[in-house]
């Protein structure tokens, strides 16, 4: 097996969805002939040809919007966002067009739109966001965020081969920075799936993308104070795995629930209050959630490290949380 | 030539020349790590952006794109903050929230752009129906690179614009390349001027790196806007003569187009024009750079030595009233529940 970036892997999912089926094809600013804002599609055009791999005018709506028109022919698009930010452009296409399809004429959408997600490279307040929430809101949608690269490959390959629209939210801190071995064979990790990361039974902490790793550096500190957490990685954020959550809760009854968006509306609030619904006579505290304030994304490094929730806040919020 | 007067050219130059030395150093301190985001230059367009911007008078408002620090030196934007700004210090004019030119002031005639492309469009639209609402004779410029205008909003920005004979100057770069797309990849017409027609607008297209024709272009777009005769799209052809931001080596550019315009760099060009008609010795020329340095030099040190943002203010300006409080507030939670 290859040891493979968190970037690697997307890329080697890609390449092998589009030598697998002649169907897939990738759309998108840039990332043809420059092979990508970060280099994800590099290569893809000598291989592939121009036909496969289109790069586009600066056109979110049409991106999307032609991504989808093609699905309806049996297409399997790959839409780009080169920083996810932009996908506000895109946002009618994606909710109403995309979204609803089956729903009104039973035509399923089979269109991944992907683009790199998240802050801690001093992009500023649009280069930096996770806009998970936008679509979070949205039935008809499936929205996943791997933090692993194994889980980036099965991930992306799951999302193209789905027959509804697929969100691919990839974290731009994690693409050169996370590595493991991934198998060379196929292999998909399912949507809807969240993976136990670390076991545990004192209390349950909820996580993915970035902030899986800074929940598990958590974990690990914890454990030196005696205090075993199990740390649960989403990977699909839409629809949750709620087998796998409840039970945790249940086990533990105690939930510490960190996602590196803003707090309010954030998909924490709804993950809280699903556990309170269905397994509240197990709990023995306060559902607790570590999250970026309500604010935009600031780009200077003081700033927006006060932003990003911090290994030592989740190591806080759960220590309290063990200790109720 | 002729529209301008030798103190008019020689301002001109000014800010082109401060453009040019403030992205240099901007350069210099990238290299050294201390610009924390992207940087993106304008060598080789700051002809159009000081033109342009020049053409404008007090009360007007101005946005700029990423490229148009000239048009910002020119609405009276000084070097110091462009240094705090890029290095994100807390002196910047955004504190350290935001980077590159995303800054502005109402009072100044300034509007800030955001990183989507095009959205500006329909905000300036918006400055100009107020300032008619207000009788106030304001005209709004703001720019949009050829790439730009394959955006929705560019469009609609235009045409909401153009029904209501608004006072907005849409002053289209083409420069060539968006990011690595050649801009026949992005649109299908020669001269995006052309598409003035399809909104009734008057379109005009000029040499972008000829200051003259730039100014005296962007004058007649500012007198048919006060005359009530609504927008221009004026497009001004020139060349990015680097990547698309200092991380990117634009290998993707044929060396031979940049040595093409290399030969019609708008600095050069107009130092040229000024000695040939002996408007300025080599004397008022070094003047001016030598002003320029020491100008730069100060201001560059007054932003090394700016202290970075104090964290606290990240929670400042926004809707937040301690829901968003972080970390949890650890001790008021279990009381609350307990009373
Ligand atoms: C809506 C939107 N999509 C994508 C981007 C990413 N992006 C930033 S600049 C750029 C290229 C811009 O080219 P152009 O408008 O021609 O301006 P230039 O950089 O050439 O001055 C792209 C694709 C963006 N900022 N906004």
């Amino acid at each position: 097996m290859a040891v493979l970036t968190y970037l690697e892997a997307i890329r080697q999912g890609l390449w092998e969805e589009m030598e697998r089926d002649e169907r897939v094809f990738l759309l998108g600013e840039d990332i043809g002939v420059y092979g990508g804002a970060f280099k994800v599609t590099e290569g893809f055009l000598e291989h592939f040809g121009e036909e496969r791999v289109i790069d586009t005018p600066i056109s979110e709506a049409a991106i999307v919007g032609a991504a989808i028109g093609a699905a309806l022919l049996g297409m399997r698009p790959v839409a780009e966002m080169q920083f996810i930010d932009f996908i506000s452009c895109a946002f009618d296409q994606i909710t109403n067009m995309a979204a609803k399809s089956r729903y009104r004429w039973g035509a399923g959408v089979p269109i991944v739109v992907r683009g790199p997600c998240g802050g801690g490279v001093h992009g500023g307040p649009f280069h930096s966001q996770n806009v998970e929430a936008y679509f979070f809101h949205t039935p008809g949608l499936k929205i996943v965020e791997p933090a692993t690269a194994y889980d980036a490959k099965g991930l992306i390959k799951a999302a193209i081969r789905d027959e509804d629209p697929v969100l691919y939210f990839e974290h731009k801190y994690l693409y050169r920075r996370i590595k493991e071995e991934v198998p060379e064979e196929d292999y998909i990790v399912p949507i809807g799936k969240a993976a136990i990361r670390r076991p545990g039974k004192d209390l349950t902490i909820i996580s993915y993308g970035w902030m899986l790793h800074k929940s598990l550096d958590a974990a690990h500190q914890l454990a030196a104070e005696g205090i075993d957490a199990e740390v649960i990685d989403l990977r699909t954020l839409l629809p949750l795995d709620d087998e796998t959550i409840l039970s945790s809760a249940a086990k533990t009854g105690k939930v510490l629930i960190v996602h590196e968006d803003t707090r309010t509306g954030g998909i924490a609030g709804e993950i809280a209050l699903r556990i309170t619904e269905r397994v509240f006579e197990y709990l023995d505290g306060p559902i607790l959630r570590v999250t970026a304030p309500d604010t935009p994304v600031p780009y200077s490094p003081p700033l927006e490290e006060f932003f990003l929730p911090q290994v030592e806040e989740i190591v806080a919020a759960a220590r309290w949380l063990a200790l109720y | 030539m002729g529209i301008l007067t030798r103190e008019q050219l020689l301002e001109i130059y000014y800010y082109m020349k401060l453009t040019r030395t403030i992205e240099e150093r901007l350069t210099h301190l990238y290299r050294q790590g201390k610009i924390v985001g992207g940087l993106y230059r304008s060598l080789g367009q700051e002809g159009e952006s000081v033109a342009s911007a020049y053409a404008l008078e007090p009360g007007d408002f101005i946005a700029p794109m990423i490229r148009n620090l000239g048009s910002l030196l020119v609405r009276g934007v000084k070097p110091w903050e462009i240094f705090t700004q890029y290095m994100a210090r807390g002196t910047s004019p955004t504190r350290g929230k935001d980077s590159v030119v995303h800054f502005g002031s109402v009072e100044r005639g300034i509007i800030p752009p955001i990183s989507h492309l095009g959205d500006l469009i329909p905000v300036m639209a918006g400055i100009a129906l107020a300032s008619k609402m207000k009788r106030l004779r304001s005209v709004a410029l703001t720019y949009i690179g050829d790439g730009g205008t394959s955006t929705g909003v560019f469009h609609e920005g235009l045409n909401f614009a153009a029904v209501f004979k608004l006072p907005l100057i849409v002053v289209a770069e083409d420069n060539g390349y968006a990011y690595s797309t050649p801009k026949h990849k992005q649109m299908a017409i020669e001269n995006i001027a052309d598409r003035a027609i399809g909104y009734g607008i008057f379109g005009e297209t000029v040499d972008g790196n000829d200051v003259e024709a730039v100014y005296a272009a962007t004058r007649r777009a500012v007198e048919r806007a006060r005359q009530g005769l609504g927008p221009t799209l004026l497009e001004v052809k020139t060349f990015r003569m680097r990547g698309h931001a200092e991380h990117d080596d634009a290998r993707y550019v044929p060396a031979e187009l940049f040595e093409h315009w290399r030969q019609k760099d708008p600095i050069d060009r107009l130092v040229r024009y000024l000695r040939e008609n002996n408007l300025a010795s080599e004397d008022d020329l070094a003047g001016i750079d030598s002003r320029i340095d020491a100008e730069v030099e100060h201001d560059l040190r007054y932003a090394e030595q700016s202290p970075m943002p104090d964290p606290s203010i990240a929670l400042q300006d926004v809707y937040y009233e301690g829901v968003g409080s972080f970390p949890p507030s650890l001790e008021r939670e279990p009381t609350y529940r307990r009373t």
